[in-house]
């Protein structure tokens, strides 16, 4: 990700692409709903969402294959919401890749260029240009039938550049890789965006593979987007429980605000239990019911009675362990009956026996461990 | 193992070889038989040809046999234009009624792979339906609908698109109509399975990467309804040219068609050698699209 790069915050910068107050119903069911998002020049933006939740629809609208029943959606100034697929400077690489089966790798490169009636001498350019950019020199005259998937899914990524889009629109691009083919196109494909300076627009149910190369993602339900930010605020900072349950695992402890002071915001859970929470989220008021989010890896695991920590300290016993390699999760089952997960980074390689099954030990974190949420 | 694998082998084979089998009893016995009345002489006798094979006689039984056989029949096919004429209407008309049920029969099934899942089905029923119906009784009622007081001119004379009624019946016209009818579905039906089975993102593809409709429809529909268009092609333009049910009962006496000749031959003239001859080279003739055809197969198995 450039540093420094953050046009979203800066109030005079004009997005490239924006949704305005755009509907979609598909029959009676609602996909988009009265959806407001602007894309800025030279971002890699991921739409992120559980399926059906109309990421794939505002993509098409942005590639021209749905019309917005309302709304508008800009590119630059114009309204494009109904301007055709292939009058539109943009270009979209698809799920299925859809390469052309009678093509030959070349063909499919040149589809697009051949539309606009270049010179076949410039044509045979940028195709080879292009296939360089994709390392895939020498394969101009295979038929996509003899490829591998991976080399598939960069002939479909050279096709979609080929024409220099000014969005490039890429539809779950990285779903029929293997995992370790896919982790690394991620890179590939960040590297390709930075080089290329081209606006990116992703669409993805695999959170790990939006925050790995966007820099900002739009988080998507029931057609409405619930949280636009990058990566670490979605993940640090997220707007709602849902948000907070859906990107990463999340401890989401209920309570009442009990106390707004210097310190902090003081909150009563269950059993009477007390939190103390930094006052940096949103606005709460003494007796609202709140929230408070805690991520597995910001809570210690100690197998004797922390002293000095206040009020963020539980007690509870190891209901499960599990060994993932890097870290290991613990199931920790408090007196209440509720369980926390917490994790534990596998720093050294000998199994960490200090604290095992059935062990009472104490979870403490720092005030600003936990996030409140009040939605 | 081993023992179920011999097992395995030889039914494989029997599957491998039964095509050829059927091939070779219904179609290669056969051609060899008419391939040796069509080297034989005419005779007034039962069959009417000669010579026959006598085994009786053995070897010299053979020898004769053998020594009878000679060229005649085709020398026959040279010595008169009426042969070369009919081939060359019979090509004609297959060659126009396949362009013309191409024409006709695309668009349609271009419109039955867009419909809805369901309502497909019932258009191929719609298609097939006519089946259901003789095929000799579908060309008497087209008799009926041509005939100078016919259907057809009825509506046209009511219409006042014409004021005398028009001569439909004993024309070409009138065979293409029967042709094009007869053959609509075996042109729809292959074309329909390859159009049906084509992926619609392709055409979102095209169109993404600039290809308006039409320019999508000839880059990208056409060349990948080949194989279909080939097939339906074949499956027009091979019975079309041996056609004769439909140019004896619609066409007029100045059209003759190759099948209509080897009729004559046969029926009017008792000639056998001679219509086993017209129709061992009306096989040679048809052998050549077939032969271009299965080229054209390879070449889509290749891609």
């Amino acid at each position: 990700m450039r540093r420094g790069f953050a046009p979203w915050t800066d109030p005079a910068a004009r997005p490239l692409v924006r949704f305005e107050a755009v509907t979609k119903r598909f029959g009676g069911a609602l996909a988009v709903d009265a959806l407001d998002l602007a894309i800025f020049e030279g971002e890699f933006f991921a739409l992120l969402g559980p399926s059906g939740c109309g990421k794939t629809t505002l993509l098409r609208m942005l590639a021209g294959f749905e019309t917005p029943d309302e709304g508008a959606v800009r590119l630059g100034a114009d309204d494009i919401a109904r301007v055709p697929p292939y009058r539109r400077p943009v270009n979209m690489m698809f799920q299925s890749y859809a390469l052309f089966p009678h093509l030959t790798v070349a063909g499919n490169v040149a589809f697009g260029l051949k539309q606009d009636g270049l010179p076949s001498a410039k044509i045979a350019a940028r195709v080879a240009e292009m296939l360089a950019l994709v390392r895939l020199e020498g394969m101009e005259g295979r038929k996509p039938h003899q490829l591998s998937g991976g080399q598939r899914q960069r002939v479909a990524l050279a096709r979609s550049l080929a024409k220099r889009p000014r969005v490039l629109l890429l539809d779950e691009p990285l779903a029929a890789l293997d995992k370790k083919l896919r982790e690394e196109t991620q890179f590939e494909l960040m590297d390709l965006q930075k080089r290329l300076g081209t606006t990116f627009v992703i669409v993805t149910h695999d959170q790990e593979e939006a925050m790995t190369v966007a820099h900002r993602i739009g988080v998507m339900d029931r057609g409405r987007l619930v949280q636009v930010a990058t990566p670490q605020q979605l993940y640090e900072e997220p707007a709602s429980r849902w948000v907070a349950g859906f990107i990463g695992d999340v401890n989401l402890i209920d309570g009442t605000v009990i106390a707004i002071d210097a310190g902090g915001i003081a909150i009563e859970g269950t059993g009477g239990r007390r939190f103390r929470v930094a006052a940096a989220g949103p606005a709460v008021t003494s007796g609202q019911r709140v929230a408070v989010a805690l991520r597995p890896e910001k809570l210690r695991i100690a197998a004797e009675k922390p002293q000095g920590v206040g009020d963020n300290c539980v007690a509870g016993r190891v209901g499960d362990i599990a060994y993932l390699g890097d870290i290991s999760l613990y199931k920790i089952r408090l007196d209440d009956g509720a369980v926390i997960t917490a994790s534990r980074a596998n720093a050294s390689r000998s199994i960490d026996r200090a604290i095992g099954w059935d062990d009472e030990v104490w979870l403490t974190w720092t005030a600003d461990a936990g996030v409140l949420l009040t939605s | 193992m081993p023992r179920n694998r011999t097992v395995g082998g030889w039914s494989a084979r029997l599957v491998l070889w039964a095509p050829y089998l059927w091939l070779l009893l219904f179609f290669f016995v056969p051609f060899l038989i008419v391939l040796k009345i069509s080297l034989s002489q005419t005779a007034i006798a039962l069959p009417p040809y000669l010579p026959t094979l006598d085994l009786a006689a053995g070897w010299n039984g053979i020898r004769s046999f053998v020594g009878g056989l000679g060229l005649d029949s085709y020398r026959t096919l040279l010595s008169d234009d009426i042969y070369a004429l009919s081939y060359l209407k019979s090509l004609e008309v297959a060659f126009v009624s396949t362009a013309i049920l191409l024409l006709i029969g695309y668009p349609i099934a271009y419109g039955m792979a867009r419909a809805p899942g369901r309502l497909q089905n019932v258009l191929v029923m719609l298609i097939i339906l006519p089946f259901w119906t003789s095929f000799l009784i579908r060309v008497y009622a087209w008799i009926n609908i041509l005939q100078a007081d016919g259907l057809l001119n009825r509506v046209l004379l009511a219409v006042g698109l014409i004021h005398a009624p028009v001569a439909w019946l004993a024309s070409d016209t009138a065979i293409y109509i029967g042709v094009v009818y007869s053959y609509l579905p075996f042109m729809v039906l292959p074309l329909y399975a390859t159009l049906e089975k084509m992926d619609d993102t392709l055409l979102e593809a095209a169109a993404d990467l600039g290809a308006p409709r039409w320019k999508a429809f000839w880059q990208i529909t056409v060349p990948l309804s080949l194989p279909g268009i080939g097939a339906g092609a074949l499956l027009c333009f091979i019975p079309i040219t041996g056609e004769f049910v439909i140019p004896d009962l619609l066409g007029g006496s100045d059209t003759l068609m190759i099948g209509q000749t080897l009729w004559t031959e046969f029926f009017s003239n008792k000639d056998w050698p001679v219509a086993s001859a017209i129709a061992v080279v009306l096989l040679l003739l048809l052998v050549a699209p077939i032969a271009i055809y299965q080229n054209l197969q390879m070449k889509n198995v290749e891609r």
